[in-house]
């Protein structure tokens, strides 16, 4: 089925490439202004970035992103149609226009940002490949690893990023592929590969999925960097700067202390004169983005800011329990920093 | 006098019809010729505008991933020009096996299905009905999920003669490593072949001058056991073993057959053979019973009759949907992707296609390869048709 799913969205991806004529700048937002949502790509089952819950709804940061999005556009942040892709055809869905944003926890490279037709618009989430293994192993470290066989998803940067890490460190091992994320774990839970290999949010939202989690343990290398980010189509410039900053909007909102609950408060009492252009009660820059003028407060007040987001579906209350290491903002120790909107 | 009706008109005329049937030809090829440049050019310029590379330069790039079963040397800084054909081997590898094994056991299933014995009859038709009936890809899933993902790790491993192990990490056999007398072996097998073939061509000849039978089976068995062993004795053995042993978290040494490759062989094999044994039951069927009968008045048991008389003119009919599921084989062979077996589409298709991002042009390289390996495919047996049809008087 997801073979077939992708082979057609590679073959649509030709004859729309075959057919259409060329694409100009603005193409995308009037086409998500006249069909009324943003079709968004998000993966096919992720804790805390992208799954479906009991009643089928999209949860996790990924999917905020895109619902910020869709509220900054349309004021409403229910206006949002997701499609679950797998690693494989993820950019050509993007690529074909099937989908408006890949947001898919996917890794800014060089190779996807120029070689693709693809423009990468900011860093939802910053992290890097890790191991995660079975304690019954005994093993402490990744360097211990020589000879171990190692389940990968097919096609993403964690194949090459192990590749390179074991050839610098000498090691041996036997890589094995699958499609979905899924199947990779359930081979670990089987024995039939010693140690799970994937960005280390994916590692713990893997071990929260299997039957047995404290069986296992992240071993504390962290042998690559994976910014992961949405992605829109190149030559879209005005949508492009649209996601680009929904983002930054979400991370100036908690370094301002703007949150979901006195968002609507702040944006008609607020002296603070960033506050005030941020949330619109100073100054035109939502007409700048071709977006209305409270575009930041629907964002803030139907999803959250970036901290909120974070929390509600990466932080303390969920089974992933992750802290906000790279990902704190600038202020906070961490890499998380926004131009500012002025 | 009268032009006869239908003769050829002087001149350029459309109401002649052979003029008509080549004017509408040539518009035809026009109009697609015009059409598929049309369709490729405007891709072309798409692609360009789009900022989305094209072309083939990305065969050259280093692949930078490693592939768990490699039938060629295969290191991570290779080409992906390499994966392909690594992908390509494992595909034709997991082809020709099942097109073997499947088509022994189809024929054994069908004829057993004819047989008169009610137990081997009706076990045959439980296994035709209950294979045929499920889908491929989730034979493929069961056999490696619940039946080979199930056996015990490395460490608890079953082992035979402590030189076969078997447990979820695949089959640990000792590899055959070339030694000194390696290839006088070689040749000693190719002088062997040569030799059964002589042997059967003076036998075969014999026979039908002089009616004297010769035991041709086990005089070519015979050949093929003592002139390599021949060679073994004189110039040293032909290789020896290195066993696989437990180190760590793997066997090391030693061949592995994966269990992806297990689960999809047997899967492909058993499904196939369902089919196979319907296709042999019909074409045996297809003889006429007045064929057993005069076999069987001539006094042919039922082992010569099946074999010299009903089998021979059978496989006219049996060769023919015989294509088409080898073909079918061949193709299934692709459902590999969902065990993550690094075949040519699981490889290719899958890895390096989002690596690289050039879907279009790798898709076609794709569809291009499994074109020629069925064309390829139906030409064999469409001569290996011709060759044994029957020249009916």
């Amino acid at each position: 089925m997801k073979m077939l799913k992708s082979t057609l969205a590679v073959i649509s991806a030709a004859t729309v490439l075959g057919v259409s004529s060329m694409a100009h700048a603005g193409a995308t937002l009037d086409a998500i202004q006249k069909k009324g949502f943003v079709q968004c790509g998000v993966s096919d089952g992720l804790p805390g970035f992208s799954v479906p819950d009991a009643s089928g709804k999209i949860l996790g940061i990924d999917a905020d992103v895109c619902r910020a999005v869709a509220a900054a556009v349309f004021g409403d942040a229910t206006k949002v149609k997701f499609s679950q892709l797998n690693a494989k055809e993820r950019f050509t869905a993007l690529q074909s226009g099937e989908i408006d944003i890949l947001s898919r926890n996917t890794t800014w490279t060089s190779s996807r940002d120029a070689g693709m037709g693809l423009m990468f618009t900011g860093v939802t989430y910053y992290d890097g490949v890790g191991f995660l293994a079975n304690k019954k192993l005994g093993v402490k470290s990744a360097k211990e690893l020589d000879g171990a066989t190692i389940c990968i998803q097919a096609g993403t940067t964690t194949e090459l990023n192990v590749s390179d890490y074991f050839r610098a460190n000498n090691l041996k091992y036997t890589p094995i592929t699958f499609d979905t994320s899924d199947e990779s774990a359930k081979s670990l839970e089987s024995g039939r590969c010693d140690v799970l290999t994937s960005d280390k949010s994916q590692l713990y939202a893997q071990r929260s999925k299997l039957a047995s989690p404290g069986d296992y343990v992240v071993l504390p290398e962290t042998i690559s960097k994976e910014p992961l980010g949405p992605v829109v189509r190149k030559g879209d410039e005005d949508w492009f700067s649209i996601v680009r900053w929904t983002l930054f909007a979400m991370l100036n909102a908690e370094e301002a202390g703007v949150t979901s609950k006195n968002v609507v408060e702040l944006s008609t009492t607020t002296k603070n004169p960033d506050v005030a252009r941020l949330l619109g009660a100073d100054g035109e820059y939502g007409k700048d983005l071709k977006l209305p003028k409270d575009w930041v407060v629907q964002i803030v007040k139907q999803v959250g800011n970036y901290g909120e987001v974070f929390e509600k579906n990466l932080g303390k209350g969920t089974p992933l329990a992750i802290d906000r290491g790279l990902n704190a903002l600038w202020t906070n120790g961490g890499i998380q920093y926004a131009p500012p909107v002025r | 006098m009268q032009k006869p009706i239908g003769a050829p008109k002087k001149g350029f005329s459309l109401s002649d019809p052979r003029v008509r049937g080549w004017v509408f030809q040539v518009i035809t090829i026009a109009a697609v010729v015009a059409l598929g440049w049309f369709l490729f050019d405007n891709t072309q310029t798409n692609l360009q505008h789009r900022g989305i590379t094209s072309g083939f330069g990305f065969l050259d790039r280093s692949a930078g991933f490693g592939i768990a079963q490699h039938l060629i040397d295969y290191t991570e800084s290779d080409t992906y020009a390499r994966v392909f054909v690594i992908g390509l081997l494992n595909t034709l590898l997991v082809t020709v096996i099942g097109l073997v094994l499947a088509t022994l056991l189809g024929f054994i299933l069908g004829v057993a299905r004819l047989s008169s014995n009610w137990m081997i009859n009706k076990l045959a038709t439980v296994y035709v009905e209950t294979f045929r009936n499920i889908p491929p890809l989730l034979q493929i899933l069961f056999w490696y999920f619940a039946v080979f993902l199930n056996l015990p790790g490395p460490r608890a491993a079953h082992g035979l003669f402590d030189m076969f192990y078997f447990s979820s990490r695949g089959l640990n056999m000792p590899a055959a490593i070339p030694a000194a007398g390696a290839w006088p072996f070689v040749i000693a097998v190719v002088v062997a072949i040569v030799a059964i073939v002589l042997m059967s061509r003076w036998a075969t000849k014999r026979f039908e001058e002089t009616g004297v039978p010769f035991h041709k089976f086990w005089a070519g068995l015979a050949l093929l056991i003592v002139i390599p062993a021949l060679s073994a004795l004189l110039f040293g053995p032909p290789v020896h073993w290195e066993f696989a042993e437990l180190k760590g978290f793997n066997f090391v040494g030693g061949w592995v057959l994966i269990p992806e490759l297990l689960a999809l062989t047997l899967a492909l094999t058993i499904y196939t053979a369902a089919f196979i044994a319907e296709i042999v039951r019909s074409g045996i069927k297809s003889v006429s019973h007045g064929q057993t009968e005069a076999a069987r008045s001539l006094g042919l048991r039922n082992g010569p009759t099946l074999r010299k008389v009903i089998i021979p003119q059978a496989l006219r009919v049996i060769i023919p949907p015989l294509t088409s599921q080898y073909l079918n084989l061949a193709k299934n062979s692709s459902l590999a992707a969902g065990i993550g077996y690094p075949e040519m589409v699981s490889l290719f298709a899958g890895t390096v296609l989002n690596q690289t991002g050039q879907a279009i042009e790798v898709i076609a390289i794709t569809m291009s390869v499994y074109l020629v390996i069925s064309i390829s495919i139906s030409l064999l047996m469409n001569w290996y048709n011709k060759r044994i049809a029957l020249i009916e008087r």
